[in-house]
């Protein structure tokens, strides 16, 4: 069965209960509201993981939602398209709610902490350190290097741009790597 | 409480329900707002004192029919707005239909006229209170509207506030031209248009807020 088939074997199942409770049947609405309650499950947590803690509470209030609103379900209509709509319905209004009270609080906990932590200023200050590094190479290698490993050029690119051949690069390449890496474990 | 215990606390407390009753309900709601403002305008107002001989003029039966179609084709958009997943379509641009005809009608006889005559075709003798009246009348059925919706379940607030003061404008817009005397179509183009928009504004802006569930 792909999974077409499958949701639409779930709507004539869960409608079928459905109908069956709109008319007055406890047992078959309970089973409608237990299996509808693990599809709005995983249909939230596909939503909503950024906020897992919300996702049960969600479940209930959208159970709540259709169960008071159960008579505006239209018997000639798609179940998915109804249930779908109610769902969606209460997460942009949790979604709505979340940001206001977001908007409300100061944002200094995580958020502006966040902002702080990814700065470019380290990138750039890596960026400073690798050319202290570099300097201390001979010019010719230091170019190779930066070619090949700080600008990501090719090889054949840096043998063509330096008049060396590819196996000339890829030697001072490796040596100059081994020097650096001798140099920083003597500094640090 | 857990998701379980709440299935079988629901499941409990749930009786047999008929939506097709909910859904007559509602047309009845939406119906007695409209006679409401159909009631204030005979009682406060009255009808025009002419209105024998205006029934023989095609323009008196344009002038109810213009109000009355846009209040129906929003009435038909409302009953699908209601409803969580029902699709609106194309039904969403009936209430512009007859807008559209008297707009056209309003163009053609500007046309036709003098361009000295133009203004006074659009002004007529009442045009600000018109659309003050016609605002006013709207509130009974605007109000019993919302309160029809409150018991559906609308998911589109602000375009839902919108069609039921559309709703309301297009049935006082109805009972109004009962005792309203112009007859040109660039008078209703304007005025009538412009009275049946506030509802539908104020709806527009509202609808969140009252409609919220």
């Amino acid at each position: 069965m792909d999974w077409q088939q499958q949701a639409n074997a779930t709507e004539q199942r869960l409608r079928t209960q459905l109908l069956a409770g709109l008319a007055g049947d406890a047992a078959a609405y309970q089973q409608f509201l237990g299996s509808l309650a693990t599809h709005l499950r995983a249909f939230f947590r596909r939503r909503l993981f950024q906020l897992p803690d919300e996702v049960e509470d969600l479940v209930q209030e959208t159970l709540l939602a259709i169960h008071g609103h159960r008579h505006t379900y239209r018997p000639q209509q798609p179940l998915t398209a109804w249930v779908h709509t109610i769902a969606r319905y209460k997460l942009v209004d949790l979604l709505r709610a979340h940001s206001r009270r977001e908007a409300l609080n100061d944002p200094l906990e995580e958020e502006a902490l966040e902002v702080f932590a990814a700065t470019d200023a380290q990138a750039l200050e890596a960026r400073r350190d690798v050319e202290v590094l570099l300097n201390a190479l001979p010019q010719r290698q230091r170019a190779a290097v930066r070619m090949l490993k700080v600008d990501g050029a090719s090889v054949a690119e840096t043998a063509a741009a330096l008049g060396m051949s590819e196996s000339a690069v890829k030697v001072s390449v490796h040596r100059s790597l081994k020097a650096l890496a001798a140099r920083f474990r003597s500094n640090g | 409480m857990k998701t379980d215990d709440l299935v079988a606390l629901l499941a409990r407390s749930a009786g047999p329900v008929d939506s097709a009753a909910s859904s007559r309900q509602f047309a009845r709601t939406l119906a007695s707002g409209a006679l409401l403002s159909l009631v204030a305008v005979l009682l406060f107002l009255g009808p025009r004192p002419d209105w024998r001989s205006a029934m023989d003029v095609p323009m008196f039966w344009i002038k109810l029919g213009f109000p009355a179609a846009t209040a129906a084709a929003a009435f038909i958009v409302l009953r699908r707005l209601a409803y969580p997943g029902m699709k609106v379509g194309w039904t969403m641009f009936g209430p512009l239909v007859p807008v559209a005809i008297v707009w056209a009608m309003a163009a053609t006889v500007l046309l036709a006229a003098r361009p000295a005559d133009r203004l006074p075709l659009i002004l007529g003798s009442s045009s600000w209170q018109c659309p003050s009246f016609i605002a006013a009348l709207s509130l009974p059925a605007f109000l019993l509207a919302l309160r029809g919706l409150r018991r559906l379940a609308p998911t589109r607030l602000a375009l839902t506030g919108a069609v039921a003061g559309l709703f309301a404008g297009g049935a006082a817009a109805f009972a109004y031209a009962l005792y309203c005397i112009e007859m040109q179509a660039p008078f209703l183009g304007v005025w009538y248009v412009l009275g049946m928009s506030i509802p539908a504004a104020a709806g527009a802006l509202l609808g969140r807020r009252l409609l919220h569930w």
